[in-house]
């Protein structure tokens, strides 16, 4: 030990006198450790979190404002109007609104069960060395880009589904309105499986989320009890089932979404129809197709508020889910 | 019984969604392979009965890829950060919130959104171009933002606290203890959601229509509309020719390729952690 | 730890400054209350701790002397939601007045945890890292100098000479611990807190760092927190006994473990309970 060097007792730092300008009051919310680096460094972060906001409340103002001729020339009507005719200016948002729900439905229809099996089977059934491949497998499902489902849904789907499926619903359920008629090129049938298969990586990824987190004193209670593996998992969905609800609203809110996939194979055609084997039409793909050839305003603002409703839905429905899904995960 | 039934049919499922992933990538790679060549690759688009390829497409992907990560990734590491490190109350939660909201709004809205904003411009300016790569990149990076913002969180939470006071207890400024050891520390996670930040809109198609737009020859100029391989894709998938069908095929092959390989690399590098 | 028998200390024999009204406080805290959120933590704490001396504070797990320790360098401000009221002074200047600077405050006040939290660098940058973050060094042969001198102070030099540029996670659990004292002293500090700083280690690991706390003491004023009562013999001059959030004795540790003012004390040296 170094005994000579010399121990002089200097007062705490330098610390800034009594009185607080605004500027210093300002310094010190942004950083209360009193040191200036901090102030910037705090300020910096702050303005991209601000950036963020600005960008969201720009896009929802951009988004009305740009929607005023149409809320002006339909207002409510625009809703329940079934007619979208460039040629005569008028324009209804029923159609679109139909399809997007319908395709969504659907594919909810054929996804929940199939990804709260696939959940199931990775959390509570498969031993560790295949679930975490088949995982993975699943995971990348939802790596695959909207318009690749597309371009498979058109040139296999589309017509596996023409010819091997179609027939034998029609002659087993053609009597309903549901399978009327017959399957021919695009149709909300291929579009809601399209839908089905890319939402679900989405609601199985939550639900496993949401099954490990239901605690393992709660399992092995209900082991304990002599239950078989299958009654186990079903406390468990019990369970969770605030948040599987979630999952499944967020499927939905993606589904409500996608654009690309289902452009290319519901078949386009603004005509509300019950039977799956009918063409339809989509919001996001309605978008996809007219907004850049649309020469009127009014064309344009009733596109833009097309937009606007498919945002707020998602919205809606995003804002629903993560409450459910946080509701769940941080108990 | 019913325990067997079960096991049975959940496994079903699974296999059900692993042989749906199977068919779509290989159909991928058995009709991509069939119409894919070097030439393809360095070749423009060109009509039909010409041949024609996706070089240019590539290339504007890359663009676009390049603009949208210089934008997206500094400021969603940066909104990551301050979540992280000052985003305990209330205005964390709602910058939280927005986050995760945006990253639930459709792409195609994002495309409306940029495009009607330039739509405004050329009112005043009429000059102003109507489709550009920096479109396209800009429409890209506020899709790209939200996700990493809420990954780069995650991963610096992660750091132990104990890092954190340990530099704080020397004297070392807050912001100083962020970049020069929590960020460190947190490089890895944070480069993985990078990067899956960028396979998720290297994908993206609905978005770049009225943005980027597109373009049959090579460009590297940010004012011009650009060419991307999902566009490209889709322009071809829709058309009537078969000819252009395989190459539709052929360039979801090399856009497959590139996913494919950053998803398995991102699974390479975080294996030790899960 | 109880191969030294208390009677064998070396230190508490000779420190007669423990009691002297003399030389002004180094640290003088008076009626500190501390809340986490709405539970108080510490009650109405006066305190005055001499210049160069040791002082222990002993007291039952969760009795707050941990959290009356984090005090000393505002260390508690990192956790959202705690509030200390009342007069914590150092060299006469009240640390918690609006306007402190924190981050000069930390470089004047050291600390040790209790878990060792070596950064993920090497050896050498470990120690430099306060060093550079202060701009202490005026050149790299002042540089190494220094971080030659805080290793040899934390009496790690010889172990780790030769492999400086190795990371320091490669480094024993006691070895951890003394880079952290290294880490600490580099920054040349007035107090140093230890924080329980061997109740991970093992027993030669610990008598390595007791032995070297005695040491220090001839430079810095160091505050020690612990569980271990022998421990506390051994290298303090001055005890304080904490219980339930309140400062119920402090005297000279030859006092307290022989002779203790307080029922409550003696009940808890003698092993009554805690």
């Amino acid at each position: 030990m170094n005994d000579s060097q010399p121990i002089t007792p200097t007062p705490v730092a330098a610390y800034s006198p009594g009185t607080i300008s605004r500027v210093a009051a300002l310094r010190r919310r942004l950083a209360p450790t009193g040191n200036t680096g901090d102030a910037v460094f705090r300020a910096l972060l702050g303005a991209s979190a601000v950036l963020l906001l600005v960008v969201v409340v720009m896009l929802i103002a951009v988004m009305w404002w740009n929607s005023r001729l149409s809320i002006a020339a339909f207002g409510w009507g625009f809703l329940t109007s079934r007619e979208w005719n460039p040629g005569r200016e008028i324009y209804g948002a029923l159609p679109y609104v139909y399809g997007t729900l319908a395709s969504s439905l659907l594919a909810l229809l054929i996804s929940v069960p199939l990804s709260l099996g696939v959940a199931v089977f990775l959390t509570e059934q498969a031993p560790r060395r295949i679930a975490r491949p088949v995982t993975f497998l699943v995971e990348l499902l939802a790596a695959i880009p909207s318009v690749v489902y597309g371009l498979w849904g058109i040139f296999v789907l589309a017509p596996f589904l023409r010819e091997n499926i179609a027939p034998i619903f029609s002659t087993t359920l053609g009597w309903s309105p549901f399978f009327s008629g017959s399957l021919r090129g695009g149709s909300l049938l291929t579009g809601g499986i399209i839908l089905a298969i890319m939402i679900t990586p989405i609601i199985t990824a939550i639900v496993r989320d949401v099954l490990s987190v239901v605690p393992v004193a709660q399992r092995e209670a209900a082991l304990a009890l002599g239950a078989t593996r299958w009654e186990t998992s079903r406390v468990v969905l019990a369970n969770g089932a605030a948040g599987i609800a979630g999952a499944i609203i967020l499927g939905l809110g993606r589904a409500v979404g996608e654009t690309m996939a289902v452009t290319m194979v519901i078949g386009n055609r603004a005509e509300i129809s019950l039977s799956v084997f009918d063409p339809s039409y989509s919001i996001a793909a309605v978008l996809a197709n007219e907004f850049r050839e649309a020469t009127t305003d009014l064309h344009r603002s009733s596109l833009v508020e097309l937009g606007l409703i498919l945002l707020f839905v998602t919205i809606l429905i995003n804002g629903a889910a993560r409450l459910l899904v946080w509701s769940v995960k941080e108990k | 019984m019913t325990n067997r039934v079960m096991t049975v049919l959940t496994a079903a499922c699974a296999f059900f969604a692993v042989g749906i992933l199977v068919l779509i990538l290989g159909y991928i790679a058995a009709q991509g392979l069939s119409a894919l060549s070097i030439q393809f690759l360095i070749d423009t688009p060109k009509p039909i009965g010409e041949g024609g390829g996706i070089g240019n497409a590539i290339l504007g992907s890359f663009i676009l890829l390049l603009i949208s990560s210089l934008i997206g990734l500094p400021i969603g590491i940066a909104i990551g950060i301050y979540l992280a490190e000052f985003g305990g109350r209330g205005f964390g939660n709602l910058i939280r919130f927005i986050a995760d909201t945006m990253t639930g709004v459709p792409s195609i809205i994002i495309g409306v959104f940029v495009y009607t904003l330039i739509l405004a411009m050329r009112d005043f300016a009429p000059d102003f171009p109507q489709f550009t790569a920096l479109a396209g990149g800009i429409a890209l990076a506020l899709i790209m933002i939200p996700i990493v913002a809420r990954t780069t969180e995650e991963m610096i939470r992660l750091v132990p606290v104990s890092m954190r006071e340990g530099a704080l207890a020397l004297g070392a400024p807050q912001w100083r203890v962020t970049l020069g050891v929590v960020l460190p520390a947190a490089a890895s996670g944070i480069a993985t959601g990078a990067m899956l930040a960028v396979a998720r809109v290297s994908g993206e198609t609905a978005p770049l229509l009225f943005t980027a737009f597109n373009n049959s020859f090579y460009t590297y100029y940010i004012d011009d509309p650009v060419s991307s391989l999902t566009v490209q894709i889709y322009n071809y998938a829709i058309s009537p020719y078969p000819e252009w069908h395989a190459q539709a095929w052929a360039a979801t092959l090399v856009l497959m390729t590139l996913i494919l390989l950053i998803n398995i690399v991102v699974r390479y590098l975080t294996r030790q952690k899960f | 730890m109880n191969q030294t028998p208390i009677a064998a200390r070396p230190v508490v024999a000779d420190a007669p400054r423990a009691t002297s009204e003399a030389t002004p406080p180094k640290i003088s805290v008076a009626n500190l209350n501390f809340y986490y959120g709405k539970s108080q933590a510490l009650y109405d704490i006066t305190l005055d701790i001499p210049p160069r001396q040791v002082m222990a504070f002993i007291g039952p797990s969760g009795c707050g002397k941990s959290t009356f320790l984090r005090t000393l360098n505002r260390m508690n401000d990192t956790i959202p939601g705690t509030r200390a009221e009342g007069r914590v002074m150092i060299d006469g200047q009240d640390i918690y007045a609006p306007g402190t600077d924190v981050v000069a405050l930390r470089r004047k006040v050291g600390m040790v945890f209790q878990k060792s939290n070596p950064f993920p660098k090497s050896i050498f940058d470990n120690v430099a890292y306060g060093l550079r973050i202060n701009g202490m060094s005026s050149s790299k042969n002042d540089l190494e100098a220094r971080v030659e001198k805080a290793l040899q102070n934390a009496a790690l030099w010889t172990e780790v000479k030769d492999r400086l540029k190795t990371s320091a996670l490669g480094l024993s659990g006691g070895q951890q611990q003394r880079l952290c004292i290294a880490r600490a002293l580099a920054v040349e500090p007035e107090v140093v807190l230890m924080d329980e700083p061997a109740s991970a280690l093992d027993p030669i690991a610990t008598q390595k760092i007791e032995e070297l706390i005695v040491e220090l003491k001839r430079q810095y004023t160091i505050v020690i927190v612990t569980h271990n009562m022998q421990q506390a013999a051994r290298v303090s001059d001055l005890t304080a006994f904490f219980w339930l959030g309140k400062l119920v004795e402090v005297t000279a540790t030859e006092k307290i473990f022989t002779n203790p003012n307080q029922k409550l004390t003696e009940d808890y040296i003698t092993g009554r309970f805690g």
